[in-house]
């Protein structure tokens, strides 16, 4: 009983964390899948999103400013993908990757001149802010509410992609760009679904991520970005179910260092995994075969 | 019914078409021969705006469509057999034939029906993944999703590519069997014994250019083509 009071906590925050992990990771995946790009800027875009609910919930009630950041999220996502990715469409693959570690600097670095360089107090987003009593651990809402949550995300894009024309649409492009245009699919436009979902998610994400935490800083989105990253790969990079467990798994795992009081070492683990898992198994949990990656 | 005036298309750097013209009237079969690299493929891929034409003409039923986005172009009635079939291979194989009519968004029930008919096969396999199919099998999707799209031409870029000499025969069948049906087509092939004895009409590519043309018989006959496309020796000794 004591072990379980004692290390319940540190699992529930693992759960938690994965969930917002798998949040991030999928965005990573689904771009990977399509276009072959790791797209480095996807953690910063997870950053502004939460730089957006800081800002707007200041001039702005919250049940308006959580709609305003999923949108002005979801237009930076567009954004970017216009800008920075598709006119280099055609150009060699690592020129695409350059562009991605440009917009990260570049929204890193608007985030500290609109921020002035100061961290800024995250709002307590009611319901999800409050403490709850699980068993003999006291936690946020937002613990019970992440998982719960990232699982009918999951659940609902999965049904978009195996169950739609659109996804279908997003799979063959995932196959074959050309052939997909000749079938009459509009290419351009599956990028920009693929985009809208994964910006639509890292905002999701980011509300429940920074509720965790007092403040934002610009560079905030880096290290849940990488960790993310890091799960995408653990998954299979290009695999959604692979994401989503890639992400619960180095979630718990952290967090459970954590608990046997190593968290120093919690996020040296998580890049350790990654080495380990790009030598012994490049392609992740759920990975194709095919190596032709960045 | 489709009208190329003059086209020139660079690929990869060089003129790959040097101005050519020819035409495919309506419920014709229509081949384009000659070796690799002639540009018969990216002839093909400029009619569809895979590639973009440098100059010349694409006229389809009476309007020009040089330059189009290739989904508008697949809605007109143009639809293009890749060569290496190119079906998806994660992707089902009723999956593949939906993809097909992307295009369209009326009922699909009568025409996965037709192409049931027309390839029973596909029909026992609909439910597996497109690229754990055989090369013929594959073959017989690629056409069966392009006709999903209701072509009013179809054009095929090496329908026979790989595939064992029966297959070939069953696609060539196929492929009058479509004709019969209405439905205009424009083969490449290298497979010019086949190809010339199904078509209305042929044109020889040679390095971008069309340098001889007539009915499939008349190029079926003429020595040069004999010698040079049909493997077979001349018969005049000199």
């Amino acid at each position: 009983m004591d072990f379980i009071s004692k290390n319940l906590p540190y699992l529930l925050a693992g759960i938690s964390v994965g969930g917002q992990y798998a949040l991030i990771a999928i965005g990573y995946t689904m771009v990977y899948g399509i276009l072959r790009l790791i797209n480095f800027a996807h953690g910063d875009i997870f950053m502004v999103a939460a730089l957006v609910t800081v800002y707007s919930t200041t001039v702005m009630p919250l049940y308006l400013s959580i709609p305003l950041t999923l949108i002005v999220t979801v237009a930076l996502g567009l954004l970017v993908e216009r800008a920075a990715y598709k006119p280099l469409r055609s150009a060699p693959r690592m020129s695409v990757m350059i562009s991605a570690i440009g917009v990260s600097y570049l929204l890193q670095n608007l985030a500290l001149y609109v921020t002035g360089g100061l961290a800024q107090t995250y709002p307590s987003i009611p319901f999800i802010s409050n403490t709850v009593q699980v068993g003999p651990a006291t936690t946020k809402m937002v613990t019970l509410v992440t998982p719960i949550l990232t699982i009918i995300l999951v659940f609902a894009l999965m049904q978009l992609i195996n169950h739609t024309k659109i996804g279908m649409a997003m799979r063959a492009a995932a196959n074959d760009f050309e052939t997909s245009r000749l079938m009459g699919i509009k290419v351009d436009n599956v990028i920009s679904v693929t985009f809208l979902i994964g910006s639509f998610l890292a905002a999701v994400g980011s509300l429940l991520y920074f509720t965790n935490y007092a403040s934002v800083i610009p560079t905030s989105g880096a290290m849940p970005g990488l960790k993310a990253f890091v799960a995408a790969v653990f998954g299979g990079i290009g695999s959604i179910p692979g994401a989503v467990i890639g992400a619960f798994i180095i979630g718990i795992c952290e967090n459970i260092i954590k608990g046997l009081g190593w968290t120093t070492f919690s996020d040296a683990f998580t890049f350790a995994l990654l080495i380990v898992i790009l030598i012994f198994k490049p392609t992740g949990l759920f990975g194709e075969g095919a190596t032709d990656k960045v | 019914m489709l009208k190329v005036n003059d086209l020139k298309v660079n690929y990869g750097g060089i003129e790959a078409v040097k101005g050519i013209s020819f035409e495919v009237p309506e419920k014709s079969i229509i081949t384009l021969i000659g070796a690799n690299g002639a540009g018969k493929s990216t002839t093909l891929r400029s009619i569809v705006s895979l590639v973009k034409p440098a100059s010349g003409t694409i006229e389809f039923l009476g309007e020009d469509i040089t330059g189009k986005d290739t989904n508008e172009i697949v809605s007109r009635g143009i639809t293009l057999v890749p060569e290496g079939r190119k079906i998806f291979p994660d992707l089902t194989v009723l999956e593949n034939l939906k993809i097909g009519a992307y295009t369209r968004k009326d009922d699909l029930t009568d025409d996965l029906n037709w192409v049931y008919d027309l390839f029973p096969r596909l029909k026992e396999r609909h439910w597996q993944a497109g690229g754990t199919l055989s090369g013929g099998e594959q073959q017989m999707l690629a056409v069966a999703r392009a006709l999903m799209s209701r072509p009013k031409l179809i054009m095929m870029d090496e329908p026979s590519l790989g595939l064992a000499p029966l297959i070939v025969k069953g696609i060539f069948d196929i492929i009058k069997e479509i004709h019969k049906q209405g439905v205009t087509i424009l083969l490449i092939e290298q497979n010019a014994n086949m190809a010339l004895q199904a078509a209305d009409m042929a044109y020889v590519m040679e390095t971008g250019k069309i340098t001889m043309q007539g009915s499939g018989k008349e190029l079926l006959e003429d020595e040069a083509i004999k010698t040079a496309y049909l493997g077979k020796k001349k018969t005049t000794l000199g």
